[in-house]
């Protein structure tokens, strides 16, 4: 603070320095420099002693007085906040003479810096030249084994770490090229020189080769990183895309693409872990029952009719549950084919779940508060409502006049925010859409129930026709491609704002398809129950057939009987197979709709448009069919049901996932043809937002909800007996057991006995809500304390407004009083920057103070400043709102050219 | 690609990715981009002796790697080969930039090219201050460094703040050329006080890098749309 008094002192001469500091040239930043020169030129009086006073600010922290070490340290750091580090870098380029000089940014330096531009280089300049021989005799004692003192050898390795830093950051540091490449070399060279220096005799080959190493590593990282990106695929269709429907209709491509890679990583988990293992290793088909096509199937299995409703041959398959024996171990291997197949049930559900919160976790990071974002309706749509991604003509003429539109709107808003007439019959209107779609919601679900009721009467009768076999999968697809459209035309009555609009419609179709799926699994239950209570009779009639056949009589008793053909031997239905196969069935016509649906809807509309405009009676490409827009709610929906179909599935067939991956796979190219082709821009262009963490939210549901029935049925109902995996098990998770009774060491089956314990249970989920609750009010007192914070500065703010105030009637010649104002606010500067600095106050605290602040005394400044808008405004230095914080925004271009906006008096 | 690769020094070529946040592959990319282009220009200036080489941009820009483009700089490069290095300076006019079809739609283009240009008299980009474009505009670039350069696009006069003009001149380009689209006076300064009244902090008319920086770092979708992918 002794400093700042100082500083002061020095302000009444500094004035005219100040002011040609202010306006002084820097490398890099030419224009901001040049306007704000001449304005400080023009200038006289307040604006130039403002600057000096800045200056003097800056001074006061970033100039180190030589020998003191403690002050050259926080000089420096001070100083590459306040000044960007450029004169820093100077400085150091000067003194260390081991640089060619940057030739025009030295040039500009001599020639046009003023004098005390020159100045604050030469303080440093004395200082670093002390340090200079020091730190050279530093280097060369050290590379002859002496050992250094601590303290030197700290200060070195600290401006090592230093210039490591500003590598590291450089990137984001707003600088030209040829700047950063200077600053790079410059640094790295420093590094390489010094680096030697540090460590001591055998320590210093060690830290050598830690060096060495840590390069290599970043290296290799960065190569990593380049293939990495090499390997995504898909991303120039993708960038197509982006800049013809720009970020809205891309983001659903995005996640089909991420969609596409969770599924390869799940189908390598159940191919390579279960059915190749298998094919390989397990007994061959035909060798027992369960892998048998039985005697009365035998005629058609390979019709094309009955392959593709998944009987037949394939049904008797490795793609299903219940072609899998329950051989405790298969092949030479001895491959645990039962534990790796309940294994891999549980795990597609563990990676799927850790890869979901885990991408919505990275998505959420560094976001801030939604509720925010009604502070700066304007800001936001003024500053951010380009869609920079847009390179297609059309679609920018679109989004032109959706920003019109949309401001027009919002002034509209703004000037008749206070009346309220029209706010009933909108929410008459609200009440009356959702109404009708929860009575559509109902009608589908009762639908839906009532066909599958009639399937199982179907799958009773014989010779059932195509129609009636397919009932379910028909009404349900059409179902899925009527109600959207829809439920689209009652929203229109709601009059949402886009945006608003598309997560209503998402969240209407998720509870659409929701309740579709889930009635689908009730019928299907109702149905896996009658099957199971159907079981024991089945198996008492294979029992007695089997005994029959080995104790008929008439066959010669010496010879011993040829077993029983696979084939004749009578079985279970299996439901589980039975299971897999609706989720096929499902997966595959959902599949074909949404093609069919594409071909149709899309691509022949887009054709009858095209060709029959030259001779028709109206315009059709701006009249009525006109081309359709991309449906993204509809299509990330049906995604995330797919999905939800694959994750209920993959239990009960195996095979799922994999033709669940081709279906991606050849959605990814008939999709991005279907858009470029056939679809036309939204007419109202909006951006994609957070909706991604939104669609991933549904997926984590959607994951949830098909958890919950296929951990059902693995706790609660008996397998099949003659069947899959766990057939002749009580339950499917005894495989568990098994494992760990028979091939576990005693002891570990016993740590297991003694962890499934509801007695270490219980207090292990009473600890996680301990846990939960202390976090929470962690979270909560952390809250009031950012709350606090912001009323502290809140008063500052009103302290600021006063002030300025007092200046504001006040003359435009500087009196006494305003270097005391001046030190008081520093001081209070001072004051607030020792609060905020805990770490509880980070950068966007920080801003929210400042946001604060200002907002809330607005009436303040108001009645205190009456004709604020042509009287100067004079900030007291000591508060400039980015002095306090956010080194990295600050840098010489801003300072540079911030002061010229304060206008000279009249 | 690897010969160009091999071609832009090994060395250089990680000091630039370094120093932006772009991959090899993007930096190779507007090697293609910017360079390419530029080179086959030169070739046509020498050859024709025509002053303004016709901007060839429009050539590459379907496939900026289709290898015609490819054998056009593999071609031309055993020539300059010397030059590689030097031509890495060479200035790139305004006009092939703006033919990018990355940039032909964009309504601030010209703002874009301004404020990375660093030659002196502010026309034209040499390919390092196209990689400063692309690394501020590509996807991994800090919000920071985003609406740091966001500020100085918007600010049309180079002053330092977002004064009355600026947004003005900035509604403008937003809601396009178009008659039937424009703002009318009233609705404008409607506008633009109701923008002042939310963003600037200080009362002071003018909107500065710190206010503006405040105001975008709660926006939620401004890093996901600033962006330009090559």
């Amino acid at each position: 603070m002794s400093h700042q008094v100082n500083d002061l002192k020095e302000e009444a001469q500094g004035r005219v320095k100040g002011r040609a500091r202010s306006g002084s040239p820097r490398t890099g930043d030419r224009l901001g420099r040049r306007s704000s020169s001449k304005q400080t030129l023009k200038a006289e009086g307040t604006p130039g002693r403002r600057g000096a006073q800045r200056s003097q600010k800056e001074r006061a922290g970033g100039s180190p007085s030589p020998g003191s070490p403690r002050r050259k340290q926080t000089g420096r750091r001070r100083h590459r906040e306040e000044l960007g580090e450029q004169e820093r870098s100077k400085a150091e380029r000067t003194c260390e003479g081991r640089r060619k000089r940057d030739e025009r940014a030295s040039f500009k330096e001599h020639t046009a810096a003023p004098k005390k531009e020159k100045e604050i280089p030469r303080k440093e300049e004395k200082s670093k030249r002390q340090k200079k021989p020091r730190s050279s005799s530093l280097a060369s004692s050290a590379s002859g084994g002496e050992s250094l003192s601590e303290e030197k050898l700290a200060r070195i390795l600290e401006r090592v770490e230093e210039k490591k830093q500003l590598i590291a950051t450089m990137r984001s540091k707003p600088w030209p090229m040829a700047k950063k490449l200077t600053e790079l070399r410059e640094a790295q060279e420093f590094v390489e020189k010094y680096e030697g220096a540090l460590g001591k005799g055998k320590g210093k080959r060690l830290y050598a080769y830690k060096m060495l190493m840590a390069k290599k590593w970043v290296k290799f990282k960065r190569d990593f990183d380049n293939f990495k990106t090499q390997c995504i695929p898909w991303e120039m269709k993708i960038k197509d895309i982006e800049s013809h429907f720009g970020s809205s209709v891309a983001s659903y491509f995005i996640f089909l693409r991420w969609m596409y890679g969770v599924n390869l990583v799940l189908f390598g988990l159940i191919f390579g872990l279960v059915i190749i293992p298998e094919v390989l290793m397990g007994m061959p088909y035909g060798s027992i029952p369960r892998k048998t096509v039985p005697r009365a199937e035998e005629e058609k299995a390979m019709d094309f009719s009955v392959l593709w409703d998944f009987e037949g041959y394939i049904k008797y398959s490795a793609l299903f549950y219940g072609y899998y024996n329950n051989q405790r171990t298969i092949g030479w291997l001895r491959y645990r084919l039962p534990m790796a197949y309940f294994m891999v049930g549980v795990s597609v559900f563990g990676y799927s779940l850790m890869i979901i919160i885990r991408s919505m976790a990275s998505n959420t990071q560094g976001s801030t508060g939604e509720g925010e974002s009604d502070n700066f309706t304007f800001s936001f749509k003024m500053f951010t409502s380009w869609d920079y991604l847009i390179g297609n003509s059309e679609t920018a003429d679109n989004k032109y006049a959706s920003i019109t539109t949309s401001f027009k709107e919002s002034i509209v808003d703004e000037q008749e925010s206070n009346k309220e007439e029209n706010i009933h019959l909108t929410r008459f209107l609200r009440v009356l859409a959702n109404f009708l779609i929860i009575c559509c919601l109902c009608g589908s679900g009762y639908l839906i129930y009532f066909v599958v009721k009639r399937s199982q009467q179907f799958s009773k009768m014989q010779n059932v026709s195509w129609y009636e076999r397919n009932e379910v999968e028909i009404v349900m697809s059409l179902l899925g491609m009527f109600c959207p459209p829809l439920f689209e035309t009652i929203a229109a009555l709601e009059n949402y704002h886009p945006r608003t609009g598309l997560k209503w419609q998402l969240g209407r179709i998720f509870a659409l398809f929701l309740g579709n799926l889930y009635t689908f699994l009730l019928a299907l239950m109702d149905d896996v129950h009658l099957k199971l209570a159907n079981e024991e009779t089945i198996k008492n009639i294979t029992h007695w057939t089997l005994f029959n056949y080995y104790n008929s009589s008439g066959w010669n008793e010496s010879v011993p009987r040829p077993p029983l053909h696979p084939a004749d031997v009578p079985r279970g239905s299996c439901w589980e197979t039975a299971v897999g196969i609706e989720f096929m069935r499902l997966t595959v016509s959902d599949m074909l709709v949404t093609y069919i649906t594409i071909l149709l809807v899309d691509f022949l509309r887009a054709c009858f448009v095209r060709f029959m405009n030259y001779c028709w009676c109206w315009d059709l490409e701006a009249g009525f069919p006109s081309y359709a827009e991309f449906d993204i709610s509809g299509n990330v929906l049906g995604l995330i049901f797919n999905q939800g179909m694959i994750w209920m599935g993959s239990f009960y067939a195996p095979g799922l996932v994999g033709i669940n991956v081709l279906r991606l796979l050849t959605s990814m190219y008939f999709q991005c043809w279907a858009v470029m082709s056939s679809n036309v821009p939204h007419e109202r262009v909006f951006k994609a937002s957070r909706s991604n963490n939104f669609y991933m939210g549904l997926l984590l549901l959607v994951l949830f909800l098909s958890l919950l029935p296929v951990a059902y049925t693995i706790m609660s109902l008996p397998p099949s007996f003659d069947c899959g995996p766990f057939s002749g098990k009580n339950r499917m998770y005894d495989v568990l057991q098994e494992t760990i009774e028979n091939d576990f060491p005693t002891f570990l089956g016993k740590i297991f006995a003694f962890l499934a314990n509801p007695g270490l249970i219980i207090p292990a989920i009473l600890l996680m809500f301990l846990a939960i609750y202390y976090l929470n009010s962690v979270s909560k007192s952390l809250s009031r304390a950012n709350a606090q914070l912001r009323k502290k500065i809140q008063v500052l703010r009103e302290v600021e407004k006063s002030h300025k105030s007092v200046k504001g009637k006040a003359t435009a010649r500087d009196s006494e009083d305003t270097p005391k104002s001046s030190s008081k606010n520093a001081i209070q500067l001072q004051l607030t920057k020792e609060e905020t600095t805990p770490p509880s106050a980070s950068k966007s605290q920080a801003m929210d103070k400042k946001a604060q602040g200002p907002r809330t005394s607005n009436s303040a400044s108001r009645t205190t400043l009456p004709a604020s808008g042509h009287l100067p405004i004079s900030r007291p230095p000591g508060i400039r709102p980015d002095s306090g914080h956010a080194p990295s925004q600050t840098h010489p271009w801003r300072s540079a050219s911030g002061k010229s906006a304060q206008r000279p008096p009249r | 690609m690897g010969g160009s690769g091999s071609r832009l020094s090994k060395e250089l070529l990680a000091e630039y990715q370094d120093l932006t946040f772009l991959t090899k592959q993007e930096i190779l990319l507007s090697v293609y981009v910017v360079l390419a282009p530029h080179l086959v220009d030169n070739e046509q200036q020498a050859r024709s002796g025509n002053e303004h080489g016709r901007p060839i941009a429009e050539n590459t820009d379907s496939s900026p790697l289709s290898t015609r483009a490819h054998r056009r700089f593999c071609e031309l490069l055993p020539q300059e080969q010397r030059s590689v290095e030097s031509s890495l300076q060479a200035q790139v006019p305004f006009e092939q930039i703006l033919s990018l079809p990355e940039l032909k739609a964009n309504p601030f283009k010209e703002r874009i090219c301004r404020v990375f240009s660093t030659s002196p008299a502010r026309d034209s980009l040499s390919f390092e201050d196209f990689l400063d474009l692309l690394s501020v505009f590509s996807d991994t670039a800090t919000p920071d460094i985003k609406s740091h350069y966001a500020f100085r696009i918007f600010d049309f006069d180079d002053d330092g703040t977002l004064n009355r003009e600026d947004l003005s001149r900035l509604v403008n380009c937003l809601t396009g050329e178009g008659e039937d689209t424009r703002l009318s006076a009233s609705e404008m300064k409607q506008l633009i006080d109701n923008i002042l009244e939310e963003s600037d902090i200080d009362r002071d008319g003018t909107i500065n890098l710190s206010e503006f920086q405040h105001v975008i770092s709660r926006s939620p979708d401004f890093a996901s749309s600033f962006k330009i992918v090559l």
